[in-house]
This record gives C-alpha cells, sequence and structure tokens, in this order.
C-alpha cells in the first residue's frame, strides 16, 4: 500500500470486510464501498447537479438529509437553499427528509447566519461525531457528496489506526472535552492526518454517549478521517428506543495492530483550555487565569448538547452568582433545547437548566466549540480560547478564564 | 466556471504554470481560505462563483500577510501559484475553500501537505491542482511576488526569482481526475457514469 504499512492495514481492512459493505479492495490503497447511509445537508451545490441531468439518486432510502448550518435565519440566501433542498427532496422522493418547516417559535436574527446543529452528517467535517457509535464517519465536501448520491459508492483510502488508551477515574471536574484538548495539544492539529482514531480504556467505557460524541467530534481538529468508540453496553442502551433494525458492532481484532498507542491516566489531568489560534495550543485554564474575557459560548455540536448544558448549570448552581460576561447559551438540537428547560438539574430541588441560566444572567471568547482559528467567530483579530462546560461556566462566573475547580470542589 | 490549464501566453503548456507566487506559512485553515459568512454563495451560478473568487483569503490576518492575496475592488488574484508550509486547508468540509482559489484565479497549490478534506474537495471539484514538496520548509525560502514555475510533468518547481529547484511528489491518480475537471467528469470520461447525451 502507498504511504501505509501492511499492518495497519489489516485493521481497517477486517473492519470494512466484516461489515460487508466493501466489494473490491484496490491496490494502491484505494477501496470501493456502497455506502449503507449517506447524510447530507443543505448543500445546493449538490442538488443543482442533480436537476441539471435529471438524474435519480442511488436510493432513496438510503440518504437521510437534514437542512442545517443556514437555518432560522433572515438571510434570503440561506433560505434559499432550504428551498432548493426542499425542492430536491420532492423530486426525488428522499424517503428521510427532516425539514424545518414550522419555524414560527424561533425568532430569526438578521445579525445570525445560521446554527450549527448536531448533525450526523456527511458535508461537515464534524461526522466524525458519529464515530461514538462505533460507525466510520467522515467528512466529505458536497461534490463528493453529490456523487455518493447518485452512485452509492465512493473512492476512500483506508487510514492505519492510532490508539488512545485513557484509563483511571475520570476526576469531577473533568469533561470529555478536556480529554479530546489533551490528545490534540499532544499530537498537535495535524497529528492524525489521513487516520483513524481509535479510543477504548476504562475511562472511555464509563463515558456516557454524548461524552463519547464529543471525544469524536474533534478528531478532524487533529486531521483525523474518523474517530470510533467501539460499540458497548452504553451504546446498546442508548440505541434500545431508537431502532428496531438489527445491527452488527464490528471491532478491531486481537491480531489487529496499530501505528502509535497513546495511553493516558486521566485521574492525573486538569482542566485545559486551547488559547489562540488552534485547537492544539494547549495550557491548563488555571494558568490562564489573568485572561480577561468578553463574553461565553456554550454551543455548537462539541458543546451543546444536553449533557454540556447539565454540566454548566452545575457550575453556576454551585456559585449561586451571576455571570460576569454577556453569556451565550446555544441548543444543539431542538430537543436539547426542550431538555434545557424540562430536565431538573441534579442537586438543585428540581430547578432546570433554563431556569439556572437566567438566574445565573446568561442570554439564552472562552467557548465550547471546535476550532478557535482567526476568524472563526467573526473578527479576525478575535482571541478565542476553546474549553469544556464546566471551564466555560466557570470563566462566565469571574469574567476570566477560570479553573471550573474554584466551583465544584 | 473559469476555464482551467489553458495554454496562455505566460504558460508554455497545459501541464506549467507560470508566475508570480503567494507565500503562507502553516495550518491556513478554511475560516481564513474562505470566511463562513460568504457561504451562502452557490459556485454553479457564474456571478456567485466569481464573487466567491474575490473573497478568497481575505481571511488571512493583515499582520501577518500585509500583501493582499486580491487587489482591493478586483475580483481575481495575480498570483496563480500559492505556496504553503503544513497542513493547508485544515478545518472545516466547505468545497469553498478550494473553490473560491480556484475562481479567484490560483492554479495550483503548492504546500507540505494537506488536511485531508481539503485535498479530496480539490481533488473532487477539479478547481486546482493540491501538490506537496518532497522538502519541508520551501515556504520560507520564497516571498511573495516571486515569479515560479510549476511543472506537473517533471514533478518540479522552480523560483526564477531565486534560481532555486524543489522536487514535487506526483499527483499520482488524482491527476486525470483533476485534468478532467473534477469527479463527475472523470466518472462520465471513463464510463463509470452515463454521460450527459445518455443521462
Amino acid at each position: 500500500m502507498r504511504r501505509w504499512s501492511e499492518m495497519a492495514w489489516r485493521r481497517m481492512e477486517s473492519v470494512w470486510r466484516k461489515r460487508g459493505v466493501c466489494d473490491k479492495i484496490e491496490k494502491g490503497g484505494g477501496l470501493r464501498h456502497g455506502r449503507e447511509r449517506d447524510f447530507a445537508q443543505s448543500k445546493l451545490e449538490t442538488k443543482q447537479r442533480f436537476s441539471r441531468r435529471r438524474s435519480k439518486v442511488w436510493d432513496r432510502e438510503k440518504i437521510v438529509i437534514i437542512p442545517d448550518h443556514y437555518i432560522f435565519t433572515s438571510d434570503e440566501r440561506a433560505n434559499r437553499n432550504v428551498d432548493i433542498l426542499r425542492d430536491f427532496c420532492t423530486e426525488q422522493n428522499i424517503k428521510y427528509y427532516y425539514d424545518i418547516k414550522d419555524i414560527g417559535n424561533f425568532r430569526a436574527n438578521p445579525d445570525y447566519k445560521g446554527v450549527c446543529h448536531i448533525a450526523l452528517a456527511q458535508e461537515d467535517s464534524h461526522t466524525c461525531n458519529a464515530g461514538a457509535f462505533g460507525q466510520f464517519a467522515s467528512g466529505i465536501g458536497n461534490t463528493d457528496a453529490g456523487f455518493v448520491m447518485g452512485t452509492g459508492k465512493i473512492l476512500l483510502k483506508v487510514p492505519p489506526t492510532m490508539r488512545f488508551i485513557l484509563d483511571g477515574e475520570m476526576p469531577k471536574y473533568l469533561l470529555a472535552k478536556d480529554l479530546i484538548l489533551q490528545i490534540i495539544g499532544e499530537i498537535t492539529v495535524a497529528g492524525a492526518t489521513y487516520k483513524s482514531m481509535e479510543f477504548v480504556g476504562s475511562t472511555v467505557e464509563s463515558l456516557n454517549m454524548e461524552e463519547r460524541m464529543t471525544l469524536c467530534n474533534m478528531v478532524v481538529e487533529a486531521g483525523g478521517k474518523n474517530g470510533v468508540v467501539p460499540v458497548d453496553k452504553t451504546t446498546l442502551k442508548y440505541l434500545e428506543d431508537k431502532t428496531t433494525l438489527t445491527f452488527e458492532p464490528v471491532y478491531s481484532d486481537d491480531c489487529a495492530r496499530f501505528i502509535q498507542e497513546y495511553k493516558f491516566d486521566v485521574s492525573k489531568l486538569e482542566p485545559l483550555v486551547a488559547k489562540p489560534h488552534s485547537p492544539d495550543n494547549r495550557a491548563l485554564a488555571r494558568e490562564c487565569k489573568d485572561v480577561k474575557i468578553d463574553r461565553v459560548y456554550i454551543g455548537s455540536c462539541t458543546g451543546g448538547k444536553t449533557e454540556d448544558f447539565l454540566a454548566a448549570a452545575k457550575v453556576f448552581l454551585a456559585s449561586g452568582k451571576k455571570v460576569k460576561v454577556p453569556t451565550f447559551l446555544v441548543p444543539a438540537t431542538q430537543k436539547v433545547w426542550m431538555d434545557i428547560y424540562g430536565l431538573p438539574v441534579p442537586g438543585s430541588g428540581g430547578k432546570t437548566c433554563s431556569q439556572i441560566f437566567e438566574e445565573a444572567g446568561c442570554e439564552v471568547c472562552v467557548s465550547t466549540t471546535n476550532r478557535n482559528f482567526p476568524g472563526r467567530m467573526g473578527h479576525k483579530e478575535g482571541q478565542v480560547y476553546l474549553a469544556s462546560p464546566y471551564t466555560a461556566a466557570a470563566s462566565a462566573l469571574t469574567g476570566y478564564v477560570t479553573d471550573p475547580r474554584e466551583f465544584l470542589l | 466556471m473559469a476555464p482551467r490549464a489553458t495554454v496562455s501566453p505566460s504558460s508554455p503548456s497545459p501541464t506549467t504554470y507560470h508566475g508570480p507566487c503567494y507565500v503562507l506559512g502553516d495550518n491556513i485553515d478554511t475560516d481564513q481560505i474562505i470566511p463562513a459568512e460568504h457561504l451562502t454563495l452557490v459556485p454553479s451560478k457564474p456571478d456567485e462563483y466569481r464573487k466567491l473568487g474575490s473573497f478568497a483569503l481575505c481571511g488571512l490576518p493583515s499582520t501577518t500577510y500585509p500583501v493582499p492575496f486580491i487587489h482591493p475592488g478586483a475580483d481575481v488574484t495575480r498570483f496563480p501559484i500559492v505556496i504553503a508550509g503544513a497542513n493547508f486547508g485544515c478545518g472545516s468540509s466547505r468545497e469553498h475553500a478550494p473553490v473560491a482559489l480556484g475562481a479567484a484565479g490560483v492554479r495550483a497549490v503548492v504546500a507540505e501537505y494537506y488536511a485531508r478534506i481539503f485535498f479530496r474537495n480539490s481533488v473532487a471539484t477539479g478547481e486546482i491542482y493540491p501538490l506537496e514538496s518532497e522538502e519541508t520548509g520551501i515556504w520560507k525560502e520564497c516571498d511573495t511576488g516571486d515569479i515560479v514555475t510549476v511543472n506537473l510533468a517533471e514533478n518540479l518547481l522552480v523560483n526564477n526569482t531565486t534560481g532555486k529547484e524543489y522536487r514535487l511528489k506526483p499527483i499520482g491518480d488524482a491527476g486525470p481526475v483533476i485534468e478532467a475537471g473534477g469527479i463527475f467528469a472523470y466518472a462520465r470520461k471513463t464510463g463509470m457514469i452515463a454521460s450527459a447525451s445518455t443521462a
């Protein structure tokens, strides 16, 4: 194989063959396979390619389409995107299309270009999020996605695998975000380029599904092709009420070998941030306590899940005070939004996240997002520190980058 | 779409590109190549394609890169070749990144290596040649404005201003795809999918 050793190739190969989706592994590292599911976000370009040629998608039941990124906005071009997407789905009779037609309750903010949701999607670099379910999930561009939708095939190089063994009891002031910032800081933003990242160990097994998603979400920030957490009883429990279809999990063989292995004793780790302007610019949160901040953002596919908001609520509850800087909370999906208003926060005497956030003075950059490159959150000169929801909430309370142990211990 | 690989007075053959280069460092991410606010532009519309091109690399911090990639008021760049360091195109999967560069008039990027989604998108769209240099650090030996020649057939980058030559890694299987104009054009040409006349 070009570029990879035979041994690394064998691990991914065993996964691909078992899946039964690989009908031809080509010499030179390429392989073609039938795609089980192709998810597509609102990508006008792809749809237009089909309309022009009066083509049909390869299988109307194996494509899932979810408008995302450019929704609930007054931007005309963004809304145009969604309209054309809807027309395409109607024309192609796509079975699984999740429309956003009923937007009555959402106020369009003219300054907003859109909201990034958790999307188990192909046309998004954070598709790797879905690796938390033991899936191979990788981001591709519009043209690649159009090709898959038309042919049901994609040309891929099988990546070698890096293994990350995380052991030890997870301290109560750490979250999965701290773990992935630790890893990216270790291997750099290109450390996993063209490689698969596998997360194993007792700590990983103790994580719930949302925390596993946070871990896999940011593998692309290390250049990774995909991330994966092996399926276990936690995965199966989560999926119990979500599907009746049978599926067969795949695992690394006993003889699988890995291109690199990293071991971490999680019990010794501390809350981290990634300083501007790179996700690998790792630093201890406590060493940044003199950094004055202007605002805090808790949201996005990386840090806008129910567990993330419960974590932030825990810190606000422990403090009992109001935030010192504007703090924006953006649920990643409608379900998360409902959870924030509906679920009681443990130890709060029955209060919901929304009540706690309101009392703390949050509006419904320390940021729980995934990238802090220049201009990522607007202004080119803006400085963004990436952090966990605990660290973000703690920082909101002090107005400085703050280690959450100030409130949680 | 703007024509690619055409023979022009400054290019001796379709496999050679010649002109001033624009030099970038490591980890140039997609937010710098094309900020998110411009992603609602649809490249298949010619006027929006041109507009997208006019925003290429507008996300670069001006303190680090004082020479604008595109002259204020212009739609296209005067730099057909970009020379960069490691991990070019890291960040988002936005296909607009290689498309904006191509629309701006970039023909080839020579970098140490690429983020994988950017590399795939460059090939799938056929907008630019994402070439890799054999050596690292060549961006440190080149200055924006140096006149360079990229020779695809010989796998060579020549900096005519400094006189130095650099070996490039062959583009390999991606070459014919880019030359055809991207993955759809290539698939039709090779019979993988039906051509327009038989669709």
